[in-house]
C-alpha cells in the first residue's frame, strides 16, 4: 500500500466569475520509505498540491488516499486528526512559538491527540526527542536565543513528537546557511533511512533536491517528470512519457 | 480532559505575554473596580438617605381612635376614645415589626412665663419613647421626663427651642417653672432644634410632659380639642388648686353603663385614654407588616368581634414611605447603569485586545491547525484565555474597589457599605463579558484558513 496516492486530483480557485485551475489531474504515487522532492516554479502550483498532500486543503475533484484512506471527503475537524497523527511539518521560517521554551515547543503537538498524555509523560517524550537531535542542553531556551539550525532541529523534534509517518519539509534550508542546510539534509537523510520515514522536500533549490532519491517536477499545475517512482508503479503503461526517474543517488 | 489540557495551553499562552494580559485586564480591573467602589459608596449613601428620610417620619405609624356613627352622623376620626396606654404598651410588647411607639395626649392651650406668654403649637403628654419616635436626638439641655415621672403625674415637662426662646429669651429655662393652664411644670429640658416639618409647621413650638400629667392634671377630659374651647374660656377664672388632680370635672372616660349593658359588654374599665399612639416600624419593608401587627393585637385587646369594624384607624405616611422606596429604587437603578457602562467599555477592551491578539498570532494559530488543532480546540482556546483575563481583572478591580471605598470612607468620610451581592456580580458578569467578547475573536481564530495563517506575516 502506498503512503501516498494522488488520482486525478484537480483543484481550481474561483475568483469571482473567473475561474483558475491550479492543479489539473495530478496523479502521483509516494512509496512508505521513500524520500522524494517536489520542485517547481513559484505559481507552478507547487504550494497547492503541497496542501492538499498536507491535508491542509481539499481537491475541487479527485482521490487522495493517504496511508489507504481516502482524505480527499473528510471534514476539517476529521483532516485535523488526520494531520496529527500521520503527518508532521517542517516549515521555511521553522514556526517555533515565540517566548516559549524549545520544551514547550516540542510537545505542543500532543496537546492535540486522541491519546491523552499527562503533562509528564509528554515533557518526558519531548525531552527524549530533544536529545535525539542533540539538544538535550537547549531544553529551556526560547527560540529567540537559539541559532537557525538549532531551531529547525526544535521544529523537526516537533513535526516527529507523534510518530507520524509522513513529514513535510516546505523549504526547511530556505532560512538557513549552506552548512546548516547541509547538517538539516543530512538529517533527513538519516531518519529516512534508518527509520523508514517518507519524507516530501518541497524546495525550488536543485542543491536541495539532490539529496532526494526521486524528485518531482511540477510545472504549470500539471507533474512533468517523476509522478511514479520505478520500482512500484503499477500504472506506468497509462501515463507514458510523464514519467522517469528521479535524480537518485 | 482535551478541555483541560486547551485551559493549560490558554494559561501557558497568557503567561507567554504577561504585559499584554495586564493591559487586557485593565478594562475590566477598572470596571469592576468601579462598580464595586460605586456599589459601596452608592449603597451607603442610599442608605444614610433613607435614614434621612425615614427621621422626617417615612416609617411612623399613626394609630387614631375610630369614628362613632349615631342615627346615620359619623363624625370625624377621634370622636370615640378608644385608645389607651395600654394598647400602646401592648403594641411595643406583642408586635416586632414594630421598633418604639409613644402615646399622645394633646392639649391646647396658653404657657406663661413671669410676664410672658405663649401658644405653642402643640403641648403633648407622651413617654420617653416620644424622642426615639420622631427621631429627636439628644437634648440640647437637661434631660427628658422618666417613666417614673409618669407614673407619678410628676409636674415636669421638656420644652422646644420656640417655646424657650419666646419665653425665657436666652435665658436657661432649666428648673424655671412655667404655668400651663395655671397648672405649674418644672422645665428639666430642652428639645434640640427640628425646624419645619413638611408641611411648613414649626416643629420647636412644642411642649412635652408626662402623658398622666397633661391628661389629669391639665386637660382632665378625654377630648383636649373639644374642650379646649371651654377650658381655654375658663382658664382666667380657674383658680390654681395645685393638688387638684382633676381640675376640669369629667373624670370618667365613658357614660355610665346599666348593670345590663355591663354584663352584654364584657370590656374591661379603662382607665385612661389617649388621643393618638405613634408607632414607628423597623424599616421601610417592615410598614405594612407593622400594621397588620398593630391591627390584631389591638382588635383582641379591644374584644372585637370578626364582624366588626376597627375601632381605630391605622396610617402610614404614604407620600413619605413612597418617596423613599421610589428613592431606594432610583439609587439602585442608577447604580446598575453606572455598573452597566463600565462592564461594557471593559468587556469592549477585552474584545480589541482579543482580536488584536488573533490577528498578532495567526502564524500560531495556523501552525496549531497544521499539526492537529481542531477548530475547536482554538475557539476554546481564545475563549478561555479571554475569561481567565476577566476573572482575573474580576478579582483584581473587587480588592481595586473595595480599596478606594475603604479611602472614600476614611479619607471623605463617606458612609460606604460592604456589597457582598455587588462582588457575586461583579464576578458573574465578569465571566459573562469574558465570554461574551471574547466569543467573536475566538470564532474567528478557529475560522482562520490553516494555509492563510501559516503564510501570514
Amino acid at each position: 500500500m502506498p503512503m501516498i496516492q494522488l488520482e486525478d486530483i484537480c483543484k481550481t480557485y474561483h475568483l469571482g466569475e473567473i475561474s483558475v485551475p491550479v492543479l489539473k489531474n495530478v496523479s502521483l504515487t509516494v512509496a512508505r520509505g521513500e524520500l522524494v522532492a517536489l520542485m517547481g516554479a513559484s505559481g507552478s502550483g507547487k504550494s497547492t498540491l503541497m496542501n492538499i498532500l498536507g491535508c491542509l486543503d481539499r481537491p475541487s475533484s479527485g482521490q487522495y488516499r493517504l496511508d489507504g484512506k481516502d482524505v480527499s471527503k473528510l471534514s476539517i475537524a476529521e483532516r485535523a486528526m488526520e494531520r496529527n497523527r500521520k503527518i508532521g511539518f517542517v516549515f521555511q521560517n521553522f514556526n517555533l512559538l515565540p517566548r516559549t521554551d524549545a520544551l514547550d515547543n516540542v510537545a505542543m503537538p500532543l496537546t492535540y491527540t486522541a491519546e491523552h498524555l499527562s503533562e509528564g509523560e509528554a515533557r518526558r517524550r519531548a525531552r527524549d526527542m530533544l536529545r535525539r537531535f542533540g539538544l538535550e542542553d537547549r531544553l529551556h531556551h526560547e527560540p529567540s536565543q537559539l541559532s537557525g539550525g538549532q531551531q529547525q532541529r526544535v521544529a523537526i523534534a516537533r513535526a516527529l513528537i507523534n510518530r507520524p509517518p509522513l513529514l513535510f519539509a516546505d523549504e526547511p534550508t530556505g532560512n538557513l546557511d549552506s552548512r546548516t542546510s547541509v547538517e538539516v539534509l543530512h538529517m533527513f537523510q538519516q531518519l529516512n533511512e534508518q527509520e523508514g520515514l517518507t519524507i516530501i522536500l518541497v524546495t525550488h533549490d536543485p542543491n536541495v533536491a539532490k539529496s532526494a532519491r526521486r524528485v518531482i517536477h511540477i510545472h504549470d499545475g500539471a507533474i512533468s517528470n517523476g509522478s511514479f517512482s520505478g520500482h512500484n508503479d503499477t500504472r506506468m503503461a497509462s501515463n507514458p512519457g510523464s514519467v522517469e526517474d528521479g535524480a537518485g543517488i | 480532559m482535551r478541555i483541560l489540557r486547551t485551559t493549560k495551553t490558554a494559561m501557558k499562552a497568557l503567561r507567554r505575554n504577561p504585559m499584554r494580559a495586564a493591559l487586557t485586564t485593565l478594562g475590566i480591573v477598572i470596571g469592576v473596580g468601579a462598580v464595586i467602589a460605586m456599589m459601596e459608596i452608592g449603597a451607603g449613601s442610599s442608605s444614610q438617605i433613607q435614614k434621612g428620610i425615614s427621621s422626617m417620619g417615612a416609617n411612623v405609624l399613626l394609630i387614631m381612635p375610630g369614628t362613632t356613627s349615631s342615627a346615620g352622623v359619623t363624625s370625624g376620626t377621634g370622636s370615640v376614645t378608644t385608645l389607651t396606654p395600654q394598647d400602646c404598651a401592648a403594641i411595643l410588647r406583642e408586635c416586632p415589626a414594630v421598633l418604639t411607639a409613644a402615646p399622645i395626649v394633646r392639649a391646647r392651650t396658653q404657657v406663661v412665663y413671669g410676664s410672658r406668654n405663649w401658644e405653642p403649637n402643640n403641648i403633648y403628654g407622651t413617654t420617653p419613647a416620644f424622642l426615639e419616635v420622631r427621631q429627636w436626638g439628644r437634648m440640647a439641655e437637661g434631660k427628658m421626663f422618666t417613666d417614673r415621672d409618669i407614673l407619678n403625674s410628676n409636674r415636669v415637662c421638656v420644652i422646644g427651642k420656640t417655646l424657650a426662646r419666646e419665653l425665657f429669651q436666652g435665658r436657661s429655662p432649666i428648673g424655671k417653672e412655667i404655668r400651663v393652664k395655671n397648672v405649674t411644670f418644672r422645665v428639666i429640658g430642652v428639645l434640640n432644634s427640628k425646624g419645619a416639618n413638611m408641611m411648613g409647621m414649626d416643629q420647636d413650638d412644642i411642649l412635652l410632659a408626662p402623658w398622666s400629667t397633661i391628661k389629669y392634671r391639665v386637660t382632665g377630659a378625654a377630648l383636649g380639642t373639644t374642650n379646649q374651647s371651654i377650658s381655654s374660656g375658663s382658664s382666667g377664672n380657674s383658680v390654681n388648686t395645685l393638688s387638684n388632680l382633676y381640675p376640669s370635672g369629667q373624670t370618667s372616660l365613658y357614660p355610665e353603663q346599666s348593670e345590663v349593658q355591663a354584663a352584654n359588654n364584657p370590656m374591661l374599665v379603662r382607665f385612661a385614654n389617649v388621643d393618638q399612639i405613634l408607632a414607628v416600624a423597623r424599616d421601610a419593608a417592615s410598614i405594612q407588616p407593622a400594621i397588620k401587627q398593630i391591627t390584631e393585637s389591638l382588635r383582641r385587646r379591644h374584644n372585637l368581634r370578626d364582624d366588626a369594624a376597627d375601632d381605630f384607624d391605622v396610617r402610614d405616611m404614604t407620600e413619605m414611605s413612597n418617596m423613599l422606596t421610589s428613592t431606594t429604587s432610583m439609587m439602585t437603578n442608577l447604580l446598575l447603569c453606572v455598573a452597566t457602562i463600565s462592564l461594557i467599555v471593559g468587556g469592549v477592551g477585552i474584545m480589541n485586545i482579543m482580536l488584536v491578539s488573533v490577528t498578532e498570532r495567526t502564524r500560531e494559530i495556523g501552525l496549531r491547525m497544521a499539526v492537529g488543532a481542531q477548530p475547536r480546540d482554538i475557539l476554546r482556546q481564545f475563549l478561555v484565555e479571554s475569561i481567565a483575563l476577566c476573572l482575573l481583572g474580576g478579582s483584581i478591580g473587587i480588592a481595586l474597589g473595595r480599596g478606594a471605598s475603604t479611602l472614600v470612607r476614611v479619607l471623605l468620610r463617606w458612609p460606604t457599605e460592604l456589597s457582598v451581592g455587588a462582588m457575586v456580580a461583579a464576578v458573574v458578569v465578569s465571566a459573562s463579558v469574558g465570554i461574551l467578547f471574547g466569543y467573536y475573536p475566538a470564532w474567528k481564530a478557529s475560522r482562520l484558513d490553516p494555509i492563510e495563517a501559516l503564510r501570514y506575516e
